[in-house]
């Protein structure tokens, strides 16, 4: 009896957790004249789509949104495993104090120091372009910590072993810990990734060209801007600029809940 | 450079010479900061250097045309105190940090004891309650902001259906925020869930046999076992939560532009608004010190926390 009511009441959180997308799906499907009426046999159509697509410039949006992801990933790999490593194999002097400063970065983000930031990237001149979205967050706490973490699993005889056979400190890092971190290191590329695609207020703050905007950016852009109450159209771009993300994630669902848990125990 | 020679375990050191000794830790240490240099230069850039400047520039004021900024003293922390905008959006973030934190962990933890246990339709329920996590806010809001709509919106239909008077959900400064409240719960508690399926996954089936032999019922075996054991989990959630509550706006800035009549204001975006409408850089620097005691403050509990939980070494 208690699971047939569990049952249900875990069914009904889940439609209702759904239907806002399931409702954006309708809208976006079929014409503006049935946004708001519900009748099964409405046509079907990607208008919509091809409307959404013309109106805005969003293939470019598309391919700010791709460099900017790729370069942060890349930055935050490269320079969390080099870090990741330092603090867990190497010992110097002010070492635990360095990391607990590298930790604030978990509380106080970039997100909230925006007018600094805002500051900073005007004197450097890089106001507007893409670089400047992503440049705050290419040092990140969370994968330094992860990485270390990770790192100090490794047992040290597969470091002296590498070591005996004449490999130096960072061969030793790209041999034997880069490729037993792997799962780590998907788990935190996907967690990054949907991150800063998703990303909204300071790429909001940085950019103010059709050249540098993302499509969270982008989509608020079109969605504001005198589009009237078009519903389908606005849905219909909304799913667009959500779409990579959501095919990817439908595709890969467990790999994706899963190393989302990966990257959640830390 | 001999770099086998550097990265030999500190206990390997004993046997060197006095002067060797020496020499060998501080080239170990000069690779160590090598290679911790790229971040940590960009973390001091990005996050150190800032969080310190927006205390500084918090004394000066705004610069204005050819006027140079002025030390002013705590006169920016005068104009704050007597802020009705700044009061209201410190109050609606503390409100909606208390409205949204509590259910998100409650609707999380239940998603996350349903897809752990064998439910008919686990993956669909599972792919149900997490997407909401994978989309972009600003996509979310757009949608929901048509959920909003007054007379067309689903809500809007949906009462109209019962034969229940419409309401404008966005435009009334009773239902503005806990409008933003359920649109932060929905987005939120699929994430929040994760962190518990991975705790229970990590939890043997022996524990819930052996409450059930002892007689304790679904509840108690809840409450006395299962709750206790999740409690780290509990609290790393809670804080996440509490970070977020103060970092999301994204969702004001579509929805409602913390109106109306700032009944939906919140801390951050009152800065942006400060910051990035009005231009007063000085003031949102004074705002930007208040958001980082808060977050200074929820930083120490969880540095105590983790303390206790991960022996950093």
């Amino acid at each position: 009896m208690t699971k047939i009511l569990d049952t249900l009441a875990a069914w009904a959180l889940g439609l209702l957790w759904i239907l806002p997308l399931a409702y954006a799906a309708w809208a976006a499907f079929h014409p503006p004249a049935y946004a708001t009426r519900f009748d099964l046999a409405a046509p079907l159509t990607l208008a919509n789509f091809a409307h959404a697509w013309e109106a805005a410039p969003f293939p470019r949006y598309f391919l700010n949104t791709f460099l900017l992801v790729t370069m942060v990933l890349a930055a935050q790999l490269v320079l969390s495993t080099l870090a990741g490593y330092a603090f867990a194999r190497m010992t110097f002097r002010g070492r635990d104090t360095l990391f607990m400063l590298v930790l604030l970065q978990l509380m106080i983000m970039p997100d909230v120091l925006l007018v600094e930031n805002y500051r900073s990237m005007s004197w450097l001149g890089l106001r507007d372009t893409v670089l400047a979205i992503g440049l705050p967050y290419f040092a990140s706490a969370f994968g330094i910590f992860l990485l270390r973490q990770t790192f100090k699993t490794v047992p040290r005889e597969l470091e002296e072993a590498a070591r005996m056979e004449g490999a130096n400190a960072l061969q030793i890092l790209w041999k034997v810990y880069v490729p037993l971190a792997k799962p780590v290191y998907l788990a935190y590329g996907l967690v990054s990734v949907s991150h800063h695609w998703n990303n909204f207020l300071w790429p909001l703050i940085i950019t103010n060209s059709v050249e540098s905007r993302p499509l969270t950016v982008g989509l608020q852009v079109f969605s504001s801007t005198d589009q009237g109450v078009d519903w389908s159209v606005i849905t219909a771009a909304t799913l667009l600029s959500a779409a990579p993300l959501l095919i990817a994630f439908l595709l890969f669902q467990r790999q994706f809940v899963q190393s989302f848990m990966r990257a959640g125990i830390r | 450079m001999n770099a086998a020679v550097d990265t030999t375990k500190p206990e390997q050191r004993t046997v060197l010479p006095q002067a060797g000794r020496a020499r060998f830790s501080s080239m170990h240490a000069l690779h160590a900061w090598l290679m911790l240099l790229p971040a940590v230069i960009l973390l001091a850039a990005f996050t150190h250097y800032p969080a310190l400047s927006t205390i500084w520039h918090s004394f000066f004021s705004t610069p204005k045309g050819r006027r140079p900024a002025a030390f002013v003293g705590w006169e920016n922390y005068a104009l704050l105190r007597d802020d009705a905008v700044f009061w209201q959006s410190l109050w609606n973030n503390l409100w909606f940090a208390l409205g949204t934190i509590p259910t998100s962990i409650g609707v999380a933890l239940a998603m996350a004891l349903w897809i752990n246990g064998a439910m008919a339709g686990r993956a669909f329920l599972r792919m149900a309650y997490f997407t909401p996590t994978v989309l972009p806010m600003v996509a979310v809001a757009n949608i929901w902001l048509f959920f909003y709509t007054p007379q067309y919106g689903l809500l809007a239909q949906g009462l109209e259906w019962v034969g229940l008077p419409g309401v404008n959900w966005l435009g009334s400064r009773e239902t503005a925020l806990p409008a933003m409240m359920v649109v932060t719960i929905w987005k939120e508690s699929g994430f929040f869930m994760i962190f518990y399926l991975a705790a229970l996954q990590t939890m043997s089936p022996s524990l819930r046999e052996a409450a059930m032999l002892e007689g304790a019922s679904r509840w108690d075996y809840f409450r006395r076992v299962l709750f206790p054991l999740l409690m780290p989990t509990t609290l790393f959630v809670l804080i996440n939560a509490l970070i977020n509550a103060f970092r999301l706006v994204d969702h004001i800035v579509v929805m409602t532009k913390g109106g109306p009549d700032n009944a939906s204001m919140l801390l951050l975006y009152y800065i942006y608004q400060v910051g990035f409408a009005y231009w007063d850089t000085a003031y949102a620097a004074t705002l930007t010190v208040v958001l980082l005691a808060i977050l200074g403050c929820s930083a120490l509990i969880k540095f105590r926390w983790l303390d206790r939980r991960t022996h950093y070494q």
